[in-house]
């Protein structure tokens, strides 16, 4: 077997990174609750992450590797800074539901 | 080639579970499956220090963090048919278009052309899990993370700090960086009774 080749077409990973891309923007844009909202954004955050991870592999480049740490990263304080703001919106407005926090609106 | 559909329908299932429970504590327990299988995923692509990383990040910490806030707001007080965590009324039609958006881009994706190996210079090259310095080891993650990528390695400590401050900057205890709405309505209230009473404080 040829060590350099990966284990299926590199077509197949970017197919399977879409599909969790899109159920995660579904989340997104379907659902009102802020913290599944949240967790839809890591689910797009991670379909990123395969993507970077496969083809660096398909490449044997790391570069891929660390531009998915940089990910990780980002992805902490991005979680840890939202769910910062649920709280704040929540002591301020008593609610959580992203329709009804909407006093920027004008 | 089994492993790979395998662990790809365990991936889409969990992220559908994630995004269809009303309860956002089951989504959480689906969202670590996701994570988990993830895991494995990234140890079939030779990222052991990423497989680990996914764990203890994800799982342990980012997760954490979601259960922490769930139990401090209690979002399930408002009924389900009226609160947050209330299903979207369209979903079916939403789910149809989603679904043939993401047919379309996939198949976009099939039809390009794809440059794969051989165009970019290989920085190590792979052997068998656990050696050191092949492909994906955490030595060859670790040089490149500290030799040729060193910059991004420092900026993301930046990020971290920025975060931090950020967290307790918004929720800290008392903190008068975010005016509460109600204390924004007093102020105002405080301001209209100063005008009517002819300017005088």
């Amino acid at each position: 077997m040829n060590e350099a080749a990966l284990p299926v077409a590199i077509v197949n990973y970017i197919a399977l990174s879409a599909v969790i891309l899109f159920i995660g923007a579904a989340g997104v844009m379907l659902r009102r609750n802020p913290l599944i909202m949240l967790m839809s954004i890591e689910l797009m955050w991670n379909a990123a992450n395969l993507l970077f991870l496969a083809f660096a592999r398909a490449w044997l480049n790391n570069a891929g590797h660390i531009f998915a740490f940089i990910v990780i990263t980002v992805a902490a304080a991005e979680a840890a800074i939202g769910l910062a703001i649920v709280v704040v919106v929540f002591r301020s407005a008593r609610t959580v539901d992203v329709d009804e926090v909407a006093s920027l609106k004008g | 080639m089994t492993l790979f559909w395998t662990l790809g329908a365990l991936l889409v299932a969990s992220a559908v579970f994630v995004i269809s429970q009303r309860k956002p504590v089951y989504s959480v327990v689906g969202l670590l499956v996701h994570f988990a299988v993830l895991a494995i995923f990234y140890l079939t692509l030779n990222a052991e220090f990423l497989a680990v990383i996914q764990i203890v990040i994800y799982s342990g910490a980012i997760l954490i963090l979601f259960v922490f806030v769930i139990a401090l707001l209690s979002s399930g007080v408002a009924p389900f048919s009226v609160g947050p965590n209330r299903m979207p009324k369209a979903a079916v039609p939403a789910a149809a278009l989603a679904l043939i958006a993401l047919g379309l881009v996939v198949y976009g994706i099939v039809r390009t052309p794809l440059v794969t190996a051989g165009a970019h210079a290989a920085t190590s090259i792979p052997g068998p899990a656990g050696t050191a310095n092949v492909f994906g080891s955490v030595a060859d993650f670790g040089k490149a993370l500290f030799t040729t990528h060193l910059l991004p390695f420092e900026m993301t400590a930046f990020i971290l700090m920025v975060a931090v401050i950020g967290v307790v900057a918004l929720a800290g205890e008392e903190t008068p960086f975010v005016p509460s709405l109600r204390r924004a309505r007093i102020v105002e209230r405080e301001m209209r009774e100063a005008i009517l009473r002819g300017g005088e404080r």
